[in-house]
């Protein structure tokens, strides 16, 4: 699709869009419809994209192998950190409340680290599954 | 479906069963048809009605992940699998009678199976007496998370939501080790090669 004018810039276009959707997703699932996995397939939606049109060359450029590798075990390490630091405060496993002197402050940090430690790891999955797919050839 | 009342009633109504229709019309065409391509764009315009399904079943949050992941992330992943393969399917040798008659049979236990379950919207049914009732009541003032859903996944059942982010992190683990191997070993071989294929 490298040579298709119309793929290009529709997709110029509409990748800063779908990215910026992904966070709105991802840092408003508290409020409406969304959260960390929906986000996160979003956004890696977007970098594939950007693959498909543009080529995996360059999406490798954009985001080496070795990030999203490495971003696959970030997200469930902060998932699982955010859990070590409340049992740290005092509290259970994964109880956000100690995480602020206030309990609902406490939740919403709890909450968005969390969904932002699953958005990391399902966006890397997208990532790596499409390019290990899309990196072998017939 | 739902059992609306009055004039917008008979509209939903009649956006259920024209949704209903085109989801068995996109379903049988999937069965009947032999170019992969198609096949793959069809299950994407599946995933697209079930999400509108959802939403006037009023699962917003399903519908989004149906969107997301069913019609949009999988229609590409199923793509980028047929850029591998064939587009075409093979025409079966034998006539699968076999598993026609396994569909049926099973297809008539479900049913059958339904007729135990309370019915659709019914707010006595056991789900809506277990702990839903506590947490749309407790939810926002325990939490401070206007969206019950997001509270439930990420604070009532966080345990539940770090397996399933394990899950996620097993698949794309396994993925890697399988599939990204072969681009390693190639890509020493021909190195200088610009590989822009999607």
């Amino acid at each position: 699709m490298k040579n298709n004018v119309i793929a290009r810039v529709v997709a110029k276009l509409t990748i800063p869009g779908i990215l910026l959707f992904a966070l709105y997703v991802q840092f408003h699932g508290d409020y409406g419809p969304g959260g960390g996995f929906q986000a996160g397939v979003i956004f890696g939606a977007g970098f594939i994209l950007y693959g498909m049109v543009f080529g995996l060359e360059n999406l490798r450029k954009v985001v080496p192998p070795q990030v999203t590798t490495t971003a696959i075990a970030v997200g469930v390490l902060l998932y699982g950190g955010v859990g070590i630091v409340s049992e740290l405060l005092g509290a259970n496993y994964l109880d956000y409340s100690a995480l602020a002197p206030d309990p609902h402050d406490g939740q919403h940090i709890g909450i968005i680290v969390v969904e932002l430690g699953v958005g990391i790891t399902v966006a890397a999955v997208m990532m790596t599954i499409f390019t290990a797919f899309a990196g072998r050839q017939r | 479906m739902v059992a609306h009342r009055g004039e917008t009633g008979t509209v939903i109504l009649g956006i259920d069963i024209a949704l209903l229709v085109l989801l068995a019309v996109v379903g049988i065409a999937i069965i009947r048809l032999r170019n992969l391509f198609a096949v793959t764009m069809l299950s994407g315009i599946y995933s697209l009605l079930l999400a509108c399904v959802f939403v006037l079943l009023d699962a917003v949050d399903v519908a989004f992940t149906e969107a997301a992941v069913g019609a949009g992330i999988s229609t590409v992943l199923m793509l980028s699998v047929l850029a591998l393969t064939k587009s075409r399917e093979r025409i079966p040798v034998t006539t699968p009678l076999l598993p026609l008659v396994t569909v049926l049979v099973t297809g008539g236990l479900l049913i059958y199976g339904t007729w135990d379950l309370p019915a659709f919207g019914d707010p006595n049914a056991p789900v809506h007496q277990h702990v839903a009732p506590a947490y749309l009541a407790e939810a926002e003032h325990q939490t401070g998370v206007p969206n019950v859903v997001t509270a439930v996944l990420a604070s009532y059942r966080g345990y539940d939501t770090l397996g399933e982010v394990t899950v996620i992190f097993t698949a794309g683990i396994g993925v890697l080790l399988l599939l990204s191997g072969g681009y390693r070993r190639r890509r020493k071989e021909d190195e200088p090669d610009s590989r822009g294929r999607p």
